[in-house]
């Protein structure tokens, strides 16, 4: 039986989902949740997520939500098939890759995702960007940044020479702001930039990007 | 050789760690990193973490950073000896046990961190709490914690039956929080109060947050 995820193509956590889903050529099928009428508040869907959020993962009789714990997941599961996301039969690469799982969720997010907020969803909600918020974000986002530059000119992916979930859990939110005014902030970064062109252009994440319109 | 943690022992993250270990029964070496002078600003000690954040952790040559990263490796890495924090024989409840620990990092960490800024660190930097900060941020709290109330009423820990990395995830911010007067936030709560009695009284808890004092 498939499994299914339930989210939305445009969401930035179903995606992540997704393109982990591609790159082990998992077979899922995407079930839309309607956000929009508050299919995610009720209680069929808090049943699944008692937060009340996208994605969802159903596989058998396992639910689990959080996209990086669904991601995590996935490639456990089918760690012995397609691309090697974490590097399980090492476990000093195994741990780097857990390493920059964290500094994605820690301290990439946090800084992306404020600006990702207010410049793409805050309008769809009839609200003006705020731009302080941005401007505060787009700094700290440089520093942090700043760090993967570095790491970049020695690696050439996040957790070592081997594109890992790590580097995957960046794409969804950094899809985004690449097409956001402040493309520069990585294209200014060769080494961030490489990076990005590379995990950009896999086949997973140009099928997954398809999808990623707020049109 | 033994594992040697650089950090604090009063530190939320580095404690988060120094649980782990002792669960594991793990011998290590806590060094202490002098934040005060800015040490963790500057090499040596940003070539350990280069995001100049405590703790970092050296076992032999692999040399990590990041609290919940360090912990799913010493997990894994002695998952036959000590407590068993991730459920490794059983792809589900390893499973679950990760959903619970994105939910500490994602759901849980931002709102308790937020108010143990306002009511604890700013003080000792003469800045006074933001009481409407607080408020919004016990609210968000209180919608998470109506969340586990609600999934403790049917298991015994987060993850399930098990102890695990989403329990004790949580410990180092609850030691803090529990001393301020917002405590009822979790007394409150009947399964949620009984989860803390039981994870906080362990010998483990009670031997790292002895020394989690400010």
């Amino acid at each position: 039986m498939a499994l299914k995820l339930h989210g939305l193509p445009m969401s930035t956590c179903t995606t992540r989902a997704m393109v982990c889903l591609h790159e082990k050529a998992v077979d899922f099928e995407l079930v839309p949740v309607n956000l929009f009428g508050g299919e995610h508040k009720q209680p069929s869907f808090l049943a699944k997520n008692p937060f009340g959020q996208i994605p969802v993962l159903e596989d058998g009789d396992v639910t689990l939500f959080e996209s990086r714990a669904i991601t995590a997941y996935v490639a456990e599961k089918f760690k012995e098939t397609g691309t090697d996301l974490i590097r399980h039969n090492n476990l000093k690469e195994a741990a780097l890759v857990k390493v920059w799982i964290e500094v994605e969720s820690q301290t990439f997010n946090p800084a992306i995702s404020p600006i990702i907020v207010e410049f793409f969803v805050a309008p769809k909600q009839g609200k003006t960007p705020d731009q302080a918020i941005i401007d505060a974000n787009l700094e700290r986002l440089g520093k942090v940044l700043d760090v993967y530059e570095s790491k970049l000119s020695s690696t050439k992916y996040l957790a070592g020479d081997f594109f890992s979930l790590a580097d995957l859990n960046h794409f969804p939110y950094t899809h985004y702001f690449m097409q956001s005014p402040w493309a520069s902030v990585v294209n200014d970064r060769p080494h961030v930039k490489a990076w990005w062109e590379d995990i950009s252009s896999r086949p997973a994440f140009k099928k997954v990007a398809e999808g990623m319109t707020f049109g | 050789m033994a594992i040697k943690v650089l950090g604090s022992p009063v530190s939320t993250c580095t404690a988060r760690v120094l649980l782990c270990l002792c669960e594991k029964g793990l011998e290590y070496e806590l060094l202490p990193i002098d934040l005060a002078s800015g040490a963790h600003k500057r090499q040596p000690f940003l070539s350990l973490n280069p995001f100049g954040q405590i703790p970092a952790l050296e076992d032999g040559e692999v040399s990590l950073f990041e609290s919940r990263a360090i912990n799913r490796y010493l997990a894994r890495k002695h998952k036959d000896i000590g407590t068993d924090l991730l459920q490794s024989n059983s792809l589900v409840e390893s499973a679950l046990a990760e959903t619970w620990m994105e939910v500490e990092a994602h759901q849980f960490d931002r709102p308790i961190t937020a108010i143990l800024r306002q009511i604890i660190v700013n003080p000792m930097y003469g800045i006074a709490p933001d009481e409407k900060a607080i408020e919004t941020e016990m609210e968000k709290l209180g919608k998470v914690l109506d969340v586990y109330e609600e999934r403790l009423s049917k298991c015994k820990y987060l993850a399930g039956d098990n102890y695990s990395l989403a329990d004790l995830h949580h410990i180092p911010s609850l030691v803090y929080f529990m001393k301020t007067t917002k405590a009822n936030a979790i007394t409150s709560r009947p399964h949620v109060s009984a989860w803390w009695n039981d994870i906080s009284t362990k010998p483990v808890t009670v031997k790292i947050s002895a020394n989690m004092k400010v």
